[in-house]
């Protein structure tokens, strides 16, 4: 397993100029301006991409709209997690010869809509046996699993509204993030915020209120990978991929074999650490997708960094500063940094955000992240799960 | 019932038998003599180990526990209407069978919902031809 480790590189990684509302263009615009600019950021040009790996888009629209012919494609289209998963498939691919530039790109007008095909077959096993009942995206479904932990473990939703705080306060430090002080506007808010407002926010669908839920956005991101050998032929120093997992556990929510637990989440984190030659004990900064307050939780505990059940608990677990501010265990200044970019609750959720992850990842690693760069960052977990908690992707990412 | 506004399912022919049956107000589930009844309806046992292709359909007894469930404040149809309003429960409903399925709950307050809570089914002829299987409390 451990032949993958250190091999292939990420040495380009952006988003597109803007994220949030961006009427002005369409899916696969987006695509190609993440593109562009992950290639600017590797200092490469797209003539050299010989390997094309995208979701949401078939990889033949993807390179037809670029204008390329590669010669290794992979459309692994699997939701949220599917660039973790692109990117453990490009190590593989860049390893077996089959490309020597890999491409992976991401667009999505998951708020406005622009060439973003919704819905699937009445006939397919969610129209039969979970649509009728009126789901109505992910609010209602993510939150499946949730009542069954707090009745199983004891979690409560204050536990959840700290998970909330702390990621806002990373937005707060981002210029990007949507919800961060940066962008603050009257209308849509932003800024600083604590559990309590997270509690007192609309309920959207219980146990979840809107301050629970991630963010609707326009955006993309795409990430350049090459061989170890060519890595620092490169614009900026590159990020090392250590370690990769997926899974598929199940596709309908109903049908999760155990609600507590993310089988997908398990299979994938084992194999990550196994090809790393790590465990929890050896990672400085986690992105764990969070669509949800409570999606990161399932991963802090299904990839080993808490026991099971006790992730409330360990995420509710504040201190005070110097300045008698609240410092939140997963938020500056706590002792498990994660979802520094503001996650997908305060920064930018497309739909698929598992890119924007590990964008943030490897820019942590680079110490590219100014006002919010955790110290000492060397080894980096990108993690998330596609459909809910239905497949897995795991990435460990190091600066050496 | 014509005017029905939620989102109907279109059976395939593996599922049509239990389509039909919810029609007739029985559940009825694809079962396999070593491994029991499973859901939702497919050809074969998915027991990997099993992969039997000789399934036989029982009826359920309707009865199960509300394994785990939300609440949704949001205007889905068919909870869109004024006499049909959220807030709706969803609930993954753990038949006395076994196997789990997705569902509504037919309850006046959603909040005094409980997981493990007894249920039993309740079928709902929503439209002349698609019978849904709901839940109430026992």
């Amino acid at each position: 397993m451990d032949q993958i480790r250190h091999k292939v590189a990420i040495v380009g990684a952006a988003e597109t100029d803007d994220l949030g509302q961006l009427p002005h263009m369409s899916r696969l615009a987006l695509h190609a301006q993440a593109a562009k600019n992950a290639l600017d950021d590797a200092g490469i040009s797209l003539a050299d991409v010989d390997g094309l790996l995208c979701a949401g888009a078939i990889p033949n629209e993807v390179a037809e709209y670029l204008g390329i012919q590669p010669r290794y494609i992979d459309g692994t289209s699997v939701g949220g997690c599917s660039f973790m998963i692109h990117v453990r498939h490009a190590v593989a691919a860049i390893m077996a010869g089959y490309c020597d530039v890999a491409l992976v790109t991401h667009g999505e007008s998951g708020r406005s809509g622009v060439d973003a095909p919704r819905g699937g077959s009445a006939s397919s096993p969610g129209g039969q046996y979970e649509a009728p009942f009126a789901i109505g995206g992910a609010p209602t479904t993510f939150s499946i699993p949730v009542l069954r932990h707090f009745h199983e473990y004891g979690t409560t939703k204050e536990h959840l509204a700290h998970i909330a705080a702390a990621t806002r306060a990373w937005a707060n430090l981002n210029p990007m993030a949507m919800m961060g002080s940066h962008r603050r506007t009257p209308e849509r808010g932003g800024g600083p915020i604590t559990p309590q407002d997270v509690l007192n926010s609309r309920m959207i669908c219980y146990p979840f209120n809107l301050l629970d839920c991630c963010v609707v956005a326009d955006g993309g991101g795409a990430l350049v990978l090459v061989s170890e050998e060519r890595a620092k032929d490169y614009a900026k120093d590159p990020v090392y991929v250590l370690g990769a997992g997926e899974a598929a556990a199940h596709w309908m929510v109903s049908q999760m074999r155990d609600h507590t637990t993310a089988d997908g989440y398990r299979i994938a984190g084992e194999a990550a650490y196994k090809s790393a030659g790590l465990g929890p004990q050896d990672i400085d900064h986690c992105m764990f997708y969070d669509a949800f307050t409570f999606t990161p939780l399932m991963a802090a505990e299904d990839l080993g960094f808490v026991p099971k059940g006790e992730g409330g608990p360990f995420f509710a677990e504040t201190k005070t500063g110097p300045d008698g501010e609240v410092i939140y265990k997963s938020g500056p200044g706590g002792d498990f940094p994660m979802n520094t970019n503001g996650g997908g609750l305060s920064y930018c959720h497309t739909g698929m955000y598992g890119m924007f992850a590990i964008i943030e990842s490897v820019r942590q690693l680079r110490g590219e992240c100014g006002e919010r760069q955790v110290p000492n960052v060397n080894v980096s977990m990108a993690h998330g799960p596609g459909g809910m908690f239905a497949s897995a992707g795991t990435l460990i990412l190091a600066n050496a | 019932m014509a005017d029905y506004a939620g989102r109907l399912p279109v059976a395939t022919p593996e599922s049509q038998p239990y389509w039909d049956g919810l029609k007739e107000h029985k559940l009825m589930l694809p079962t396999c003599d070593d491994c029991g009844p499973h859901f939702y309806p497919r050809p074969f046992c998915p027991m990997p180990k099993c992969f039997n292709w000789d399934i036989k359909w029982m009826q359920a007894s309707g009865k199960g526990k509300v394994h785990t469930f939300v609440i949704s404040h949001q205007p889905i149809p068919p909870y869109n209407s004024e006499d049909n309003a959220p807030p709706y429960v969803i609930a993954v409903i753990e038949l006395e069978e076994g196997p789990r399925m997705m569902s509504n709950l037919i309850i006046d307050d959603p909040y005094s919902t409980t997981v493990d809570m007894d249920v039993e089914i309740v079928f709902d002829d929503v439209t002349d031809e698609v019978t849904l299987p709901k839940f109430k409390p026992v």
